[in-house]
């Protein structure tokens, strides 16, 4: 029987069409995916669904009835619930009060309360109503975005791409959970581009690329090759590795620790890995676990003792950004939009930014913005940063344009040691493999890489060595080849306090 | 020295009023994740117009509604720019202040006072009895009762209310809150004409109590002593009563000692309230900021 | 329904476009304000906009024009650097205040020794360094105890307004001023004096270091290195700090400079047009100046032409209040006005209206 029926939904932005002409049916009970890379317009589907997001064209049918919510408040009371990729939650406040902001109408604190505890042993899903939200995990959070949708009692509840913050373990349970959820009559939207799970999970998959279904199936019925296919519209060469011996220790960590930078912050405990020349180390983990932080430290945007870090042999732990990269240690960090990038600044000056130290733009305190622009003219030939010129607000180029022009802009300054954090997060596929290449092709040509992310499939794929990072902690790294998911996933904690409860629900 | 302990801290009372009134106001604003820096503006333009509405209609009280309405009035503008027009709060606080400065002045100059305007005290039965206490605390005018209760009303309504728990998101993290389905900007425009309400009864009180006359720029920095208050209580109501009274303790006995006739020249005493200020913004770490404070908000996605 | 839907990058006619669209709203604005005060609107605006450039006594108004404008866009081009980086300096009229004490102070302690060469310029530092170190108290607090630098720079202006009080009916009366308050008049001291270089041109010392400070700001913001880690501070603070760039000594730096400027525009103003410290000196230039650095978009060959604007406004206004007897409180509320429409059109440059149906809400 069907819930919910989309009929040609048509959204524009300017420039670009995010939904053209989209139709297909979610039944009850049924677990539904919808797939897609980044940018194939997922998200504006959902938020329309939810009523983030009003459609130009088309409508849609809730259980028959049109249906066409102004706002959330009215898809929540048409028994709409949605779990955000971003969570939409607040830092500040407790669990309870951020469950009730999620609700309609929500009861007394204290019936609350004892709803929160009960769903949450209905479902195996611990958490405490009076703890502050901030100072949860990742995994810990989703929870409680999950418990808020599932107090409403929904008839759709829509998933944005859930397990990117968890371990493997984690991913089984939550999946127990929404088998569960379905299996009562609850029906799933599933969001994702991970191909395994969706196969594992759903009966039906609906594919979209460049805002239009090119497939609906099952998913259990494809291959990986085929789905992916699908949604790309190419065939994609996986990175290509020319193998280099390993060189030399370039970086040494040794017993970095420091404190958190802010109230929400992960604090750094005694962490120690050596990288070399010619080698690329992952870091991975589930988000909030220090990889902000490590990135700071090692970048220098936070400062420690300058034993800590030392780069051939030299001390830089107490160095600022500038000294440690002209000793040649360049970093990109994991949020482009105004950290790796300012965003209103021009590609020129955002080239500037960083390189003006190894390239030399800068002399007697005036900026050489003629070099500069060579410069960024060169990184965007290099690495075929779409823009219409190098004078192109930051702000105006797609995710994975600018990620290239971020990446690129490091790796023309010819680093001994690169660090990288979410190298191709909300990136589309063509440009997170061109990526992932040129960091292999750094490696290659003797300089040391070091990716943390939290993507554990391109970990395996790009990396000679794995680290788990952890509640601030580092793992023994240890060598990539031969790791399996699971193995992946007890390094990095395995299910965080969940096992147990599961095992009793 | 010959300062009368009870009287001085009657008047303390008095003195902290209009600082009360306008950081409560303030408070509610900046825990709605918007930060107005015209309360000094809104709170002069209350001033004259309240003063106008009190002598041209006789009755104090309606001087007082009068200048609630005046200073929400002035605050729609910022609620218009900051909320809708997306201009930068700071500059837009400024010229808020810079504006009313200007606009007071000119209606100011028709204002006529009549002598006989006068704020009945209320002394509260049974308690102001209550020996030293009673005439501290329990012989004002009904604005200082009201500028505890709002204290206490507002404290009520962040903490025990559904509204005053969306208040508190939208400040917070605003993207959260608009995913979530409420309207931040509603939010926000309901709490900035709170803020100007309260900023605009302020202006009144000095007006119409304190001083009690029109004079241009007679608010002389309140407003923003208001503003160091917000920051000095950490955003939580209460504390704004301690940091209040604390700054109408220092004017209140800066002008008894220069009626003392101290050693000190009266012009160096007069700058008692604003170094106070300094040195308490100094001494304090203030607590964490609503993490949405300032920042721009615009509905896309 | 009308909606704003964010540009992908600022748009450059509005950038340039925004400012004389305000100035013509503002107008329109005023027109309104001024019919409302009972005076011919079209009247008004000529006597405030027209005349004084063109009118038949234009060759009285034009150097007040000048000597108007010379502090306001000096203080300006120097709140333009903290504005930029996102560093709130709220006192400018205090640093000016205290720079017109500090170079006031040095011209008296000297008087009546005749040595234009040796004094002068000794005012010229003593009011940069006044101005200078009055800032230093806002910038120091925020960098050494995290103090906001809007509340303590505005406290301070409040305390510096009393002082110059003070000190007009203390140590710097005029000893020869039957008991009067207000120091020596400057203007009638030789070595001291800041007076037209060329007569009745308007030029004076100010005028010309306020030119160079335009300069100076321009090749700062578009060629230096300082000047777009100001820039990059300002838009995205986490990129600044990523880059490398000290916030601390960004703070004061921009503190720093203008506070000199400040603090410099108050020495010439008190040892030219204004002659005397008094109690009545401060007049709220400092405030002004916040207005017309937005007005030239922290730009500093745009803070050049608002502070000229600016200036006419107050010379048209003081003509309008002689001639058509409009209140000086009028041209304050009109000011504020301009700002208000600049900040309001300014959305323009980064977004733009579209019609039709909106996003939910």
């Amino acid at each position: 029987m069907t819930l919910l029926e989309l009929q040609g939904l048509t959204k524009a932005y300017p420039g670009v069409i995010a939904n053209s002409d989209v139709s297909f049916d979610i039944h009850k009970g049924q677990i539904h995916a919808v797939l897609g890379e980044n940018g194939a317009g997922k998200s504006t589907l959902v938020k329309a669904i939810y009523g983030l997001v009003r459609p130009d064209q088309g409508k849609m049918l809730l259980e028959g009835v049109p249906f066409a919510p102004s706002d959330p408040r009215a898809a929540r009371a048409a028994g709409v619930a949605m779990v955000f990729q971003h969570f939409s939650l607040f830092d500040a406040m407790s669990v309870a009060e951020n469950i009730a902001l999620g609700m309609e109408n929500p009861p007394k604190p204290h019936a609350l309360e004892a709803q929160i505890r009960k769903a949450s042993e209905d479902y195996g899903l611990p958490l405490s109503p009076d703890r502050i939200v901030g100072d949860l995990s990742a995994g810990e959070r989703q929870r409680v975005e999950i418990i808020r949708c599932l107090l409403q009692n929904p008839k759709l509840l829509i998933m944005d791409e859930p397990t990117s913050v968890l371990t493997p373990q984690e991913v089984d349970i939550l999946f127990g959970t929404l088998r569960l959820l379905a299996a009562n009559g609850t029906s799933i939207l599933y969001i994702s581009h991970k191909l395994e799970e969706i196969r594992n999970l759903c009966q039906h998959a609906t594919v979209l690329r460049q805002g239009k279904v090119v497939g609906t199936f099952d998913p259990r019925e494809m291959s990986n090759r085929e789905m992916a296919e699908m949604m790309v519209g190419k065939d994609l060469n996986a990175p290509n590795r020319v193998p280099s011996p390993r060189g030399a220790p370039l970086l040494r960590v040794a017993g970095l620790s420091a404190p958190a930078p802010h109230q929400f912050g992960t604090a750094l405990k005694h962490i120690s890995f050596t990288l070399h020349a010619g080698e690329v180390l992952g870091i991975g983990g589930v988000a909030g676990n220090g990889q902000d932080e490590l990135v700071a430290a090692l970048s220098g945007e936070m400062r420690t003792d300058a034993d800590m870090i030392a780069l051939e042999g030299r001390g830089i732990g107490a160095d600022g950004p500038n000294t440690r990269r002209a000793l040649g240690l360049c970093a990109a960090p994991e949020e482009r939009n105004g950290h790796a990038a300012a965003p209103d600044m021009s590609l020129v000056e955002n080239a500037f930014m960083t390189a003006h130290t190894r390239l030399s733009l800068v002399e007697r305190g005036f900026v050489d913005w003629p070099a500069s622009r060579a410069f960024a003219q060169a990184v965007i030939a290099r690495f075929d940063v779409r823009t219409p010129s190098p004078e192109t607000a930051a702000r105006a180029l797609s995710g994975g344009n600018l990620q290239k022009f971020v990446i690129g802009r490091e790796i023309s300054q010819n680093p001994r040691v690169l660090i990288v954090n979410q190298p191709t997060w909300g990136v589309d596929a063509s440009a997170a493999a061109a990526i992932r290449q040129a960091l292999l092709d750094l490696a290659s040509a003797g300089s040391a890489v070091l990716v943390i992310s939290q993507d554990l499939e391109e970990v395996l794929e790009i990396t000679d060595r794995f680290a788990a990072l952890n509640e601030g902690k580092l793992s023994e790294a240890v060598p990539t080849a031969g790791l399996t998911m699971e193995k992946i996933g007890l390094m990095l904690g395995g299910a965080h306090d969940l096992e147990v409860a599961h095992a009793q629900a | 020295m010959d300062i009368n302990p009870i009287l001085l801290l009657a008047a303390l009372m008095v003195a902290s009023t209009p600082i009360l009134l306008a950081a409560i106001g303030e408070l509610v604003v900046e825990r709605a994740g918007v930060l107005n820096l015209g309360v000094e503006g809104m709170m002069i333009v209350g001033a004259v117009c309240g003063y106008i509405a009190g002598h041209s209609s006789g009755d104090p009280y309606l001087g007082f509604l009068g200048a609630v309405f005046a200073g929400a009035a002035v605050s729609l503008v910022f609620a218009v720019l900051t909320q809708f027009l997306m201009t930068n709060q700071v500059a837009t606080g400024l010229g808020l202040t810079l504006f009313g400065l200007g606009l007071s002045a000119l209606i100011g100059m028709r204002a006529e006072g009549t002598p006989d305007l006068t704020v009945a005290k209320l002394a509260l039965p049974i308690l102001s009895d209550i020996p030293v206490l009673g005439a501290i605390l329990f012989r004002h005018d009904l604005v200082v009762y009201l500028s505890i209760l709002l204290v206490a009303g507002v404290w009520a309504f962040l903490t025990y209310t559904r509204a005053g728990l969306i208040l508190r998101a939208v400040g917070e993290n605003h993207e959260a809150a608009h995913a979530l389905g409420y309207n931040v900007r509603l939010v926000r425009v309901l709490a900035i004409l709170f803020g100007g309400g309260c900023a605009g009864l302020a202006g009144a009180y000095i007006s119409l109590v304190r001083v009690p006359q029109w004079i241009d720029g007679i608010t002389a920095g309140a407003g923003w002593i208001a503003l160091a208050i917000v920051v000095f209580a950490s955003w939580k109501p209460w504390r704004l009563i301690a940091g209040a009274y604390l700054f109408g303790g220092v004017t209140v006995l800066q002008l008894n000692l220069q009626a003392e006739g101290l050693k000190i020249p009266v012009e160096y005493l007069s700058m008692a309230p604003y170094l106070a200020t300094i040195i308490v913004l100094v001494m304090i770490r203030a607590g964490r900021a609503p993490a949405s404070l300032g920042k721009p908000f615009h509905p896309s996605s | 329904m009308l909606r704003l839907e964010k540009r992908p990058q600022p748009s450059r006619g509005w950038t340039y476009g925004a400012p004389v669209l305000a100035v013509f709203l503002t107008i329109v604005l005023g027109m309104g304000l001024f019919a409302l005060l009972g005076k011919d609107p079209l009247v008004a605006i000529r006597t405030i906009f027209w005349d004084p450039i063109f009118g038949p006594f234009a060759h009285f108004y034009r150097p007040e024009i000048i000597k108007k404008a010379a502090p306001l866009v000096l203080i300006a081009v120097g709140l333009s650097f903290g504005f930029r980086a996102g560093i709130w300096n709220i006192g400018a009229e205090g640093q000016y205040i205290i720079g017109a004490i500090c170079g006031a102070a040095v011209a008296l302690a000297f008087y009546p020794m005749d040595a234009r060469w040796l004094i002068f310029p000794l005012m010229i530092a003593a009011g940069v360094l006044g101005g200078f170190l009055w800032a230093m108290i806002p910038a120091l607090l925020r960098v050494r105890f995290n103090t906001n630098e809007i509340l303590v720079s505005l406290m301070l202006v409040y305390v510096a307004d009393v002082l110059i009080k003070a000190f007009s009916i203390g140590v710097l009366r005029n000893p020869e001023g039957f008991g009067m308050p207000g120091s020596r008049n400057l203007r009638q001291y030789p070595s001291a004096a800041n007076l037209d270089l060329i007569p009745n041109s308007g030029l004076h010392w100010g005028s010309l270091v306020a030119l160079f400070a335009v300069i100076f700001a321009y090749i700062l913001f578009t060629r230096h290195h300082f000047g777009f880690q100001v820039r990059l501070a300002g838009q995205s603070p986490r990129a600044a700090r990523f880059a490398g760039i000290n916030a601390n000594r960004l703070v004061i730096l921009c503190l720093g400079i203008s506070g000199a400027l400040a603090g410099v525009a108050g020495m010439f103003q008190v040892a030219g047009p204004s002659g005397q410290i008094l109690g009545s000196f401060p007049s709220f230039y400092g405030f002004t100046a916040i207005i017309v650095a937005f007005l030239g978009r922290l730009h500093p060959v745009g803070i050049l032409c608002a502070g000229l604007i600016m200036a006419l406004t107050y010379i048209g206004g003081q003509a309008a209040e002689a001639q058509l007897n409009l209140p000086a409180a009028a041209i304050l509320t009109f000011q504020g006005m301009l700002l208000f429409c600049l900040l309001a059109v300014d959305v323009l440059t980064n977004y733009r209206f579209r019609l039709g149906q909106g996003e939910a809400r």
